[in-house]
């Protein structure tokens, strides 16, 4: 997995890209947890899905995991580009609900 | 008829094996790419139970048995872990047994959605088997063209 990311006006901007399963997500997940803190005066984070080439249902428990963090700092989080897979997962699971996708 | 049989030990990293060599079975089939990848997310979601549930406390061998049959394409993956307490329970959205892990409790779901046919069969101590099947092949479509 790489993460990258970009500060957008109050928008925070995160490219994630390659496979997201359970072997992967932890070290990806401590790296967003550190960006997100390090910008947690901004409004809003905006998940960039286009590089992920496979996410399975370890990746709803990863979104909804990033969701909590955001909310305790007031911040909303939206999400674009998936692909037709991970599209497929997103709204089976509700997920654009809380995180819309943009 | 086509057959194989994937036999490995329960380490996370070969969940990306797995889907890919299922996939690279598959494609034998010519499936599209929509089937491709709805067989890879459910495969992966089975193999991640075996490894994170099954083989919770201990490591063991997670078999993964694929056969074609015309246009359907079948697969059963097992292991010899520590089984389901409570199947009907398990099958159930968004539960999860690993409340704190970040489990999403979607992985049933989404073999039971991604794939034609589903099924379960485990007790405690046990192990586990899911069967699935998929018609492959958007036939018409591709005479059509």
């Amino acid at each position: 997995m790489n993460l990258q990311w970009s500060k957008r006006g109050d928008d925070l901007y995160i490219y994630l890209s390659g496979e997201l399963d359970e072997h992967s997500v932890g070290e990806v997940r401590d790296r967003t947890d550190r960006l997100i803190d390090g910008h947690a005066g901004l409004s809003r984070a905006v998940f960039n899905l286009a590089g992920l080439r496979f996410m399975d249902s370890t990746g709803i428990g990863f979104l909804i995991g990033r969701y909590k963090r955001l909310k305790k700092y007031g911040m909303a989080m939206a999400l674009e580009a998936p692909d037709a897979g991970a599209d497929k997962i997103l709204s089976l699971s509700g997920l654009y609900s809380l995180m819309p996708k943009q | 008829m086509n057959e194989m049989i994937l036999k490995f030990p329960s380490k996370s990293e070969n969940e990306v094996f797995a889907r890919n060599a299922v996939a690279a079975f598959l494609l034998t089939m010519n499936p599209t790419l929509s089937e491709l990848s709805d067989v890879k997310t459910a495969v992966s979601e089975a193999v991640t139970n075996c490894i994170v549930h099954g083989y919770r406390d201990a490591e063991g061998w997670v078999t993964v048995r694929c056969r074609t049959e015309k246009d359907v394409f079948r697969i059963e993956i097992s292991d010899e872990g520590k089984g389901i307490e409570n199947v009907e329970a398990a099958l159930q959205p968004f539960f999860t047994t690993l409340p704190g892990e970040e489990r999403s409790g979607m992985g049933f779901t989404i073999m039971q959605t991604f794939m034609n046919e589903f099924s379960v069969r485990s007790s405690p101590g046990m192990g586990t088997t899911v069967l699935m099947s998929k018609a492959i092949g958007e036939r018409e479509e591709r005479n059509a063209g």
